[in-house]
């Protein structure tokens, strides 16, 4: 599409939409959120860039093809839900990890699979709305 | 234990991964032959120590049932498991040679990993919604291998496969949704003790009629078949077979188990609308292939026919009759694939499915006779291969209750089985080529010859040694079905045995309570 407005908007919006779907991803353990989300909100950002510059910047701009990405993502998920092997707990169980934690209640930095698992469905629901979207982009 | 109930899930998901990643290589292929391996080899594992133990439970993520998903394994789900792995080889392997660079590059081998793992987890979860989640898993990965080819007819039939599969899916939703607003939970050892106590009964047999219209469109049972023959004869050889082996056997690996373990307080309605849909199932499909003029169609119509011998087997309901359905499962995958892969080498060679196009097989490729004799034959219920005593049993049982009219169904269909397996015979083997062709093995290359061949003869060889050695196999489906009519150690394994003891005695606590009501009835009325 050759809108001047669209173009110059796409620059702010594309970083914004991509921001705010790592955000979104981050935030998704116990408020709402998460990968699934996430993943729609960052896809939105490369759809609005492909529809203002075309196809083919867009997957210039994301590098990897989106079903390799989804691919990985599938991948990453399958990661996370297997690191419950590490300390011999059934499949799927939660690892954390408190970086830092105090004796005083502190918390630290939880880390957990958890958020890997998080991480892959981002990336599989990002690659594979992109490969649909790119795809009806290009027929048309 | 929970690792070992995972792994036919996770294994076929990383297969998958890598595969795709690989797509641009042949090595996709190979990468989808070794992970079938795997898959086999837990596969087999699982059902070692199903059989040890009779059922093994997993709870994902530690969450304890019923609040979280439980993976089941009792013989039938292990027995299933291992079938879709060979199956899922056999396929694998097929697949080196029937594929083509573009369906690799597009991600054929990945997809029929996810596939697998799909049809897998169908098998081994003790969760309805789960097993919906695996529904889906299924229907989008055969929905992307039926449209790979691209070519116009396989789009036709993926429109079809996927408008009737969304409403079938739809219904099945509906009735989850339903069954978890009467209960309050969905694990289904945990529904199993819940509908006892129902308050509305009626509901509950809605319900379960939701369900059997929704598993039955899968199964393609009568009158909800019209997808199957519509798709199955388009997309890649490879594919038809495993779809015509497995996908619609979840359906009624669905039926068995819901209407085994869930609704069974309705039987008399429940499972004698089940019987006549399977007589009708049988016979229709048994015609419609009669009427068929090309290969795949008419394995196509006959999948529906064989599909209302198992359900025949669940809606008599005696350990007998659930036997026999088991059996026929295991032997009906197995002999149904083959044909279909069968189907693809004489397409390859002889250039065509339609029946007028082709011929002079049995002149010019005698081994490609032999194997599709096998599995014909065992389809048509020849003894003494394993189709044979899948019939006898299912016969028997019938014929045990006095039902003479559904035994007498069940024979007629099986001979008319013979008369479509007799026309292909003639038409593809027999007749000389109409083009005056002589297609030979020897065209293909020898590696394609191997890849082609070898999974066909292995799976003929395991139709011979079920047919020949049965005993072991119809052992095996007497447990699986002495498990599926008394569900008390399957509810103990996901529960705890408090709650199996509870179930195992609940319909004599009933009984008693009653007994007391009308004694004290009897009290009051002097």
């Amino acid at each position: 599409m050759n809108s001047v407005i669209l173009t110059a908007g796409t620059r702010v919006l594309v970083a914004l939409l991509v921001l705010f779907s790592v955000f979104m991803l981050l935030r998704g353990h116990n408020e709402p959120g998460g990968g699934f989300i996430g993943g729609l909100i960052g896809a939105t950002g490369f759809v609005i860039y492909a529809i203002a510059c075309g196809t083919d910047a867009a997957r210039a701009a994301l590098r990897a093809a989106p079903e390799t990405v989804a691919a990985a993502g599938l991948g990453i998920a399958i990661l996370g839900a297997l690191m419950a092997a590490i300390t011999g707990q059934p499949f799927f169980t939660g690892q954390w990890l408190f970086l830092g934690a105090g004796e005083d209640g502190d918390k630290g930095l939880p880390l957990s699979s958890v958020l890997v698992f998080d991480v892959g469905v981002y990336l599989v629901v990002f690659g594979a709305i992109l490969t649909l979207v790119f795809a009806l982009e290009e027929e048309i | 234990m929970s690792w070992l109930l995972a792994a036919p899930i996770i294994l076929p998901l990383i297969t998958a991964v890598l595969a795709y990643l690989a797509r641009t290589r042949p090595l996709a292929g190979r990468i989808g032959v070794a992970g079938s391996v795997l898959h086999l080899a837990v596969a087999g594992v699982l059902m070692g120590v199903a059989l040890d133990r009779g059922v093994v439970v997993a709870q994902i993520g530690s969450w304890p049932a019923p609040f979280g998903i439980t993976l089941v394994a009792d013989i039938l789900s292990a027995v299933m498991v291992v079938i879709t792995a060979i199956t899922g080889l056999a396929t694998a392997v097929y697949a080196l040679a029937d594929v083509g660079p573009r369906e690799n590059r597009l991600g054929f081998h990945a997809l029929l990993q996810v596939l697998l793992a799909g049809v897998s987890g169908a098998f081994v979860t003790g969760d309805l919604f789960n097993l919906y989640v695996w529904f889906e898993v299924m229907l989008i990965a055969s929905f992307a291998l039926l449209v790979l080819g691209g070519q116009k007819a396989q789009i036709d039939g993926a429109v079809k496969y996927v408008a009737l599969n969304l409403v079938s899916t739809v219904l099945f939703l509906t009735g989850v949704g339903l069954l978890y607003g009467m209960t309050g939970t969905l694990n289904m050892a945990d529904l199993a003790v819940t509908l006892r106590a129902a308050e509305n009964p009626g509901l509950v047999t809605l319900v379960a009629m939701l369900f059997m219209v929704a598993f039955g469109m899968k199964a393609a049972l009568f009158p909800l078949f019209f997808w199957l023959p519509a798709s199955y004869h388009t997309p890649a050889f490879a594919v038809s077979a495993v779809f015509a082996g497995l996908l619609t056997k979840v359906g009624v690996y669905a039926l068995i188990r819901t209407f085994t373990l869930i609704f069974t307080e309705d039987q008399p309605f429940t499972h004698t609308f089940l019987l006549w849909v399977a007589c009708l199932t049988m016979a229709v499909g048994v015609i419609g292939a009669a009427a068929q003029a090309d290969f795949r169609k008419i394995l196509s119509f006959h999948i529906i026919s064989q599909i209302g011998y198992m359900v025949l087997g669940l809606a008599l309901m005696t350990p007998l009759a659930l036997t026999g359905a088991v059996f026929y499962l295991v032997h009906h995958i197995i002999v149904k694939a083959n044909l279909f892969l069968v189907s693809g080498v004489a397409q390859k060679i002889a250039g065509d499915t339609a029946l007028d196009r082709i011929g002079g097989l049995y002149r010019t490729a005698p081994l490609l006779a032999l194997l599709f004799l096998v599995p014909a034959f065992s389809l048509a219920g020849f003894p003494p291969l394993s189709g044979f005593w899948a019939k006898y049993v299912l016969v028997k049982a019938s014929l045990d209750l006095g039902a003479w009219l559904v035994a007498g169904v069940a024979l007629a269909v099986g001979l008319l089985t013979i008369y479509s397996m007799t026309k292909i015979w003639g038409e593809a083997f027999w007749k000389p080529h109409p083009e005056g062709r002589d297609p030979r093995l020897s065209a293909l290359s020898p590696a394609a010859r191997r890849a082609l061949l070898g999974p066909i003869a292995a799976l003929a060889v395991l139709t011979c040694v079920i047919g020949f050695f049965p005993q072991p196999f119809v052992a095996l489906a007497e447990r699986a079905s002495a498990q599926l009519l008394d569900p008390s150690a399957y509810v103990a394994a996901v529960l705890g045995p408090e709650a199996g003891a509870r179930f195992h005695r609940a319909p004599e606590a009933a009984a008693a309570a009653t007994g007391a009501e009308a004694a004290t009835g009897a009290e009051a009325a002097p």
